[in-house]
């Protein structure tokens, strides 16, 4: 199962270089060379792109606005995140979604994601669903701003390295096959979680744009 | 004088987990019981309860994944010790 916390490989100056910053970047290239190679042929393209429509269709019906462009972002943090915290069970590797750098970038790309996507549909008036029911409210609507964020980051850290670690300690108590079940366990738990990220990116930037926008809810009509 | 720290510290993180853990378990079960309610009454909506469930009990959780992070910086990255 590797190292519970992450381990430093290299120091220079300021910069760290630990095994989560190795592990996710090749991830990222396999996932990247994988989906590059499978695009090249037909068959497997065909299959995806069937894949992309079901998930796409899955994805509007949990917000009832036109949220297609948010798709492709959703759909790459599932695959990521997922990937991420399963290869956690190869002998030797950690998940890198166990170090709070990493769950925080995660957490900061969705929350840049869920601005910019307000912005480009409703231009600078998204910024006043901040003080949307009363302008008494807007320090608490910052707050929750702030704190649903930090949210996000802790909720996948915490999760994926209290699970490392309760398989090392097991593992330390009653060594061999003792901490399989906890493995298993772990897998349903890293598809979970990496689910409910996918989910929350989506329903947080959704809740700009339904606050603005409340008739609109039903209609889910497009631009 | 670090030593009290280390005890401190450590009590205090079994107590953090421990009580901690109490009230999103609570909320965790009542959740379940309702969500399984409704699911009876209506099995036809069961996937859209069962999404909501999962959603909202990841939120209910991180109220304990909350307490098991402090416990695991006054365990591990305790910036009083040493």
């Amino acid at each position: 199962m590797g190292e519970v916390f992450p381990q430093e490989l290299l120091r220079w100056g300021p910069i760290v270089l630990t095994d989560t910053v190795v592990a996710s970047g090749a991830l990222s290239l396999i996932i990247a060379l994988t989906s590059i190679v499978a695009l090249r042929f037909d068959s497997a393209r065909e299959a995806l792109e069937v894949i992309y429509a079901f998930l796409e269709r899955a994805i509007e019906d949990m917000v009832n606005i036109d949220a297609r462009p948010l798709v492709p972002l959703v759909l790459t943090q599932w695959i990521f995140i997922l990937s991420a915290n399963l290869v956690g069970l190869v002998p030797g590797i950690s998940s890198p979604t166990r170090d709070l750098s990493m769950a925080a970038a995660l957490a900061a790309i969705a929350w840049l994601a869920s601005h910019v996507f307000a912005a480009r549909r409703e231009g600078w008036r998204y910024l006043r669903h901040y003080a949307e029911p009363n302008l008494l409210l807007l320090p608490f609507n910052l707050i929750g701003e702030v704190s649903r964020t930090i949210a996000l980051a802790l909720r996948l850290f915490g999760n994926m390295l209290s699970t490392t670690l309760v398989g090392a300690v097991v593992l330390y108590l009653a060594a061999f096959l003792v901490p399989l079940p906890l493995m298993l366990l772990s897998v349903l738990t890293s598809a979970v979680q990496a689910y409910i990220f996918g989910v929350l990116t989506l329903v947080f930037s959704a809740s700009a744009f339904q606050m603005t926008n409340p008739r609109t809810l039903q209609g889910g009509q497009p631009p | 004088m670090t030593d009290w720290i280390a005890l401190v510290s450590i009590a205090t993180a079994g107590f953090a987990v421990a009580i901690g853990s109490i009230g999103p378990a609570l909320g965790e079960g009542r959740a379940l019981s309702r969500a399984l309610d409704a699911i009876s009454r209506q099995p036809d909506s069961a996937d859209t309860i069962t999404r909501t469930l999962f959603v909202g009990m990841a939120m209910v959780e991180s109220t304990a994944i909350y307490a098991l992070v402090i416990a695991l910086v006054l365990l591990f990255a305790n910036p009083f010790v040493g």
